[in-house]
C-alpha cells in the first residue's frame, strides 16, 4: 500500500479539523514543554550541588581503618584453634609509610595526592564548638582540593604564617563571631589546648563542612591528636571524579586501607537522588500520558465519524492494517508538531527559570536557578510523547477499523 | 465458448444468532466476461446479499465464489482485499466518495492504493476516465459541490480506475433522478459492451431490460433468469418494481 496515500488522508483528516487538531496539539507541547522544564530544573539543581560536593571534598579518601579488622596475631599462630579472651593488640594509628604509598599512587593515578591528618577538636571563641580539625599541607592541598578558591578572607598559605594559624568556614565564623586575625583556642581530645589565630575563612556552599570544617597545619593537627608523625588519611582528587568509585577500589586493593570515594562517603544522599529521580520521572511520564488523552479523544472521534468512509476504504481493496495506519498517522502527525511547539515552550519556560535568581542564605548571594541544558531532555520527551500518542490512537484506531465494510453499506443505504 | 468472469457455486449466506436467517441459498451462478446482468427481486431477497458476496465484500457462510477462475473461499482476508482492489470495481447506491478529497483524488484512490503505476500515469487515467464521464471540468471539486449525477459519475470512474474485470453495482441509480438514471445506465451498459463484466443490484425494471441476462431473487434463490435484452416479461417487471 503506497505510504503517501495513506500520509495524504491522514493529513487531510487532521488539516481539515484545525480546532481539534489544535487543542490536540497544544495538550501534546504543554505535556512536553512542562517535562522539559522540569527535568532541566531537577537535574539542573541537581548537577549545581553535586559539583559543589565534589568540590568541597576530596574524590577519593584513603583511611588509615581496614573494612574488615586485621587478623591478630594469635589467629594467625593458632587460626584453627578458638580462643577467648584474648585482647586485639592495638596498633599505632595512620597510615604506615604515608610517603610510600603516596608515590606508589601517585605513579599511575590519573590525578594526585595530598597527606593530611584528621581529628576531632573544640573551637573556643567564648563559645565552643565541636568542629572536624584537618590537617593540610597547604602546598600539596592546593593540588586536591578547591580550599584556595573557596577562600573569602585570608590565603591558604597563610597558615603558613602563624604558629598554629586555622582556616575556618564562614557560617562557623559567624556562629563564633570570629574575624580573621582574632585568636581562638583549640581543645584536642584528650585535652590538648593550643592558643590559635584565625588565618583565613573560606565557604564552600555545603553547609555541614561550612559550619564544622576547620584547617590547620599537619603538625597543629598531630599535636591536637596526641600523635606525633601520624598521617590518617590521603586525599585523592581525579581528573574526571566520576572515576572515583573505581579508582577507590583499586587504591584499596593495592593499599590494604579503606578509600572512600565521594559517591560512598555521600551514599545516602545519592540513593535519595535515586528516589528523588524516580518520582520525578513518575511525574513527567503521567504529564506525557495525560497529555496524550487528548489524542485519543480526537482520533476516537476522527474514527467514530470516520465510520463510512473507513467502509468505502476497506470495500474499494485497502487493507484492515493501512486504514488503521492511517489513524496513527494522524496522531503522529499530532504528536510530532505538538512535540515541536513543546520544545519550543520547554527551551522557553527553561530560560524564563534560568533568569530568576534566589537568595540562598549559606552563600549570602543572590544566585540563578541553575537549569541543565540537554537535547537528551527534548528527544527523551519527545520519544515518549509520540509513542503515548501513537499508542493512545492505536485501541480507537484497531476499533473502528474492525468494521464490517458490509454493516456501514448497508447501514447507510 | 464464452471466457466465465465470475462464477458462484452453492452460495450460502446464514446469518447465525438466536433466530438464524438465511440470506443466500445455495446460488449456483457463473457470468460470462463482458455480460452484463441484472438483479432483481423484492426487498429482503437476499440480492444485496448475494452481490456483496460475489464482489467479496462479505463471506459466505457455504459454497465458493471464483473471479476469473481464482476460487477465494481460502484466501486471507488480506489477500480477498487484494482481489477487489484488482479485479472487482464498486458502484453503491449512496456514491460513497471521501468528502475532504476532490473528484481527481477519489478516482486516483483505489489506484494509488494498488501502487501499479506512476503517479503521472495514475493522474492521466484519473483526468481520461473523468473526461469519459462528463466531469472533465469537475476534477477539483469536492463531493459537496457535484450534483448527485455527477457524484455518482466520479463512483463509477473510481471503480474502473484499477481496470478491473468486474464490476458490482448496488443500486446504482437508486438515488438519482431520470435524466442521471438514463446517464448511468448508458454508462454501465458501455463499459458491459467495452468488455466488462456487469452485476448490477436494481429495482428499476428499464436498467434491468438493458442487461443481457436478469436474475429474479426471491428468498434467497434464484427464481427465474430473464436471457436477452430488451425483453423483461410483465411478470419480472412486476417483481423488480416490488418495493
Amino acid at each position: 500500500m503506497a505510504s503517501n496515500l495513506l500520509v495524504n488522508i491522514a493529513w487531510t483528516h487532521v488539516t481539515t479539523r484545525v480546532r481539534q487538531t489544535l487543542v490536540g496539539m497544544a495538550g501534546v507541547a504543554m505535556g512536553v514543554g512542562f517535562t522539559i522544564m522540569m527535568a532541566g530544573l531537577m537535574e539542573g539543581s541537581q548537577i549545581d550541588f553535586l559539583h559543589q560536593l565534589v568540590d568541597a571534598m576530596p574524590h577519593v579518601t584513603i583511611q588509615s581503618d581496614r573494612r574488615t579488622a586485621a587478623p591478630q596475631a594469635a589467629d594467625r599462630e593458632y587460626g584453627a584453634v578458638q580462643m577467648s579472651g584474648v585482647a586485639n593488640v592495638n596498633n599505632r594509628p595512620g597510615i604506615k609509610y604515608p610517603e610510600s604509598v603516596m608515590a606508589s599512587v601517585r605513579s599511575w593515578l590519573p590525578g594526585d595526592v595530598a597527606p593530611s591528618v584528621k581529628t576531632t577538636a573544640i573551637i573556643d571563641h567564648g563559645g565552643r564548638i565541636g568542629v572536624t580539625l584537618v590537617g593540610i599541607d597547604p602546598k600539596q592541598e592546593i593540588k586536591v582540593s578547591k580550599l584556595a578558591s573557596q577562600m573569602r578572607e585570608g590565603q591558604i598559605n597563610d597558615l603558613l604564617r602563624a604558629s598554629n594559624a586555622v582556616i575556618i568556614g564562614q557560617a562557623l565564623a559567624e556562629k563564633l563571631a570570629v574575624k580573621t586575625g582574632n585568636a581562638v583556642t583549640l581543645i584536642g581530645g584528650q585535652g590538648t589546648q593550643v592558643s590559635s589565630s584565625v588565618a583565613g575563612i573560606f565557604r564552600s556552599g555545603l553547609k555541614r563542612v561550612d559550619e564544622g570544617q576547620v584547617y590547620a597545619l599537619i603538625g597543629t593537627a598531630q599535636v591536637m591528636m596526641g600523635q606525633s608523625g601520624v598521617i590518617n588519611e590521603l586525599r585523592l582528587r581525579l581528573n574526571d571524579p566520576l572515576d572515583a568509585e573505581t579508582i577507590a577500589k583499586q587504591v584499596e586493593g593495592q593499599t590494604g586501607y579503606k578509600s572512600v570515594s565521594w559517591q560512598e562517603a555521600n551514599s545516602d544522599l545519592l540513593s535519595s537522588f535515586a528516589v528523588r529521580d524516580f518520582i520525578v520521572l513518575t511525574v513527567m511520564g503521567a504529564m506525557l500520558l495525560t497529555s496524550s488523552f487528548a489524542t485519543y479523544n480526537i482520533i476516537s472521534t476522527i474514527t467514530n465519524e470516520k465510520r463510512q468512509d473507513i467502509a468505502i476504504m476497506k470495500s474499494l481493496g485497502m487493507r484492515e492494517t493501512a486504514v488503521r495506519r492511517i489513524f496513527i498517522m494522524e496522531a503522529a502527525i499530532i504528536g510530532v508538531v505538538g512535540i515541536i511547539f513543546g520544545w519550543a515552550i520547554g527551551y522557553a519556560l527553561c530560560y524564563s527559570w534560568s533568569q530568576i535568581t534566589i537568595y540562598n542564605t549559606l552563600t549570602g548571594t543572590n544566585v540563578p536557578i541553575s537549569i541543565y541544558y540537554t537535547p537528551t531532555h527534548y528527544l527523551v520527551a519527545g520519544g515518549i510523547s509520540l509513542l503515548c500518542c501513537t499508542g493512545a490512537a492505536f485501541f480507537p484506531a484497531r476499533k473502528a477499523t474492525r468494521v464490517h465494510p458490509v454493516e456501514i453499506i448497508r447501514g447507510a443505504s | 465458448m464464452s471466457e466465465i468472469a465470475l462464477q458462484a457455486v452453492g452460495l450460502v449466506r446464514r446469518i447465525e444468532g438466536a433466530v438464524s436467517h438465511t440470506l443466500v441459498n445455495g446460488i449456483d451462478l457463473a457470468v460470462n466476461k463482458g455480460e452484463f446482468v441484472a438483479i432483481t427481486g423484492p426487498s429482503g431477497s437476499g440480492k444485496s446479499s448475494l452481490l456483496y458476496l460475489l464482489g467479496l465484500l462479505d463471506a459466505p457462510s457455504d459454497g465458493e465464489v471464483i473471479i476469473c477462475g481464482q476460487p477465494t473461499s481460502k484466501l486471507s482476508e488480506d489477500d480477498r482485499a487484494n482481489v477487489r482492489l484488482t479485479k472487482c470495481g464498486f458502484v453503491f447506491q449512496f456514491h460513497f466518495l471521501l468528502p475532504e478529497f476532490t473528484s481527481l483524488d477519489n478516482v486516483l484512490l483505489p489506484m494509488r492504493a494498488a501502487g501499479l503505476m506512476s503517479e503521472k500515469d495514475m493522474q492521466e487515467r484519473g483526468l481520461e476516465l473523468l473526461a469519459s464521464l462528463g466531469l472533465k471540468d469537475h476534477a477539483n471539486k469536492r463531493p459537496n459541490q457535484l450534483s448527485g449525477g455527477q457524484r455518482q459519475r466520479v463512483a463509477i470512474a473510481r471503480a474502473l480506475s484499477n481496470r478491473p474485470e468486474i464490476i458490482v453495482a448496488d443500486e446504482p441509480t437508486g438515488a438519482l433522478d431520470t435524466s442521471s438514471t438514463e446517464q448511468v445506465f448508458g454508462i454501465l451498459r458501455e463499459i458491459a459492451d467495452q468488455g466488462r463484466t456487469v452485476v448490477v443490484v436494481t429495482h428499476d425494471p428499464a436498467l434491468a431490460a438493458r442487461a443481457d441476462r436478469r436474475l429474479h431473487i426471491v428468498d434467497g434463490k434464484i427464481a427465474q433468469t430473464f436471457e436477452g435484452k430488451g425483453s423483461a416479461p410483465e411478470a419480472a417487471v412486476a417483481a423488480a418494481t416490488d418495493h
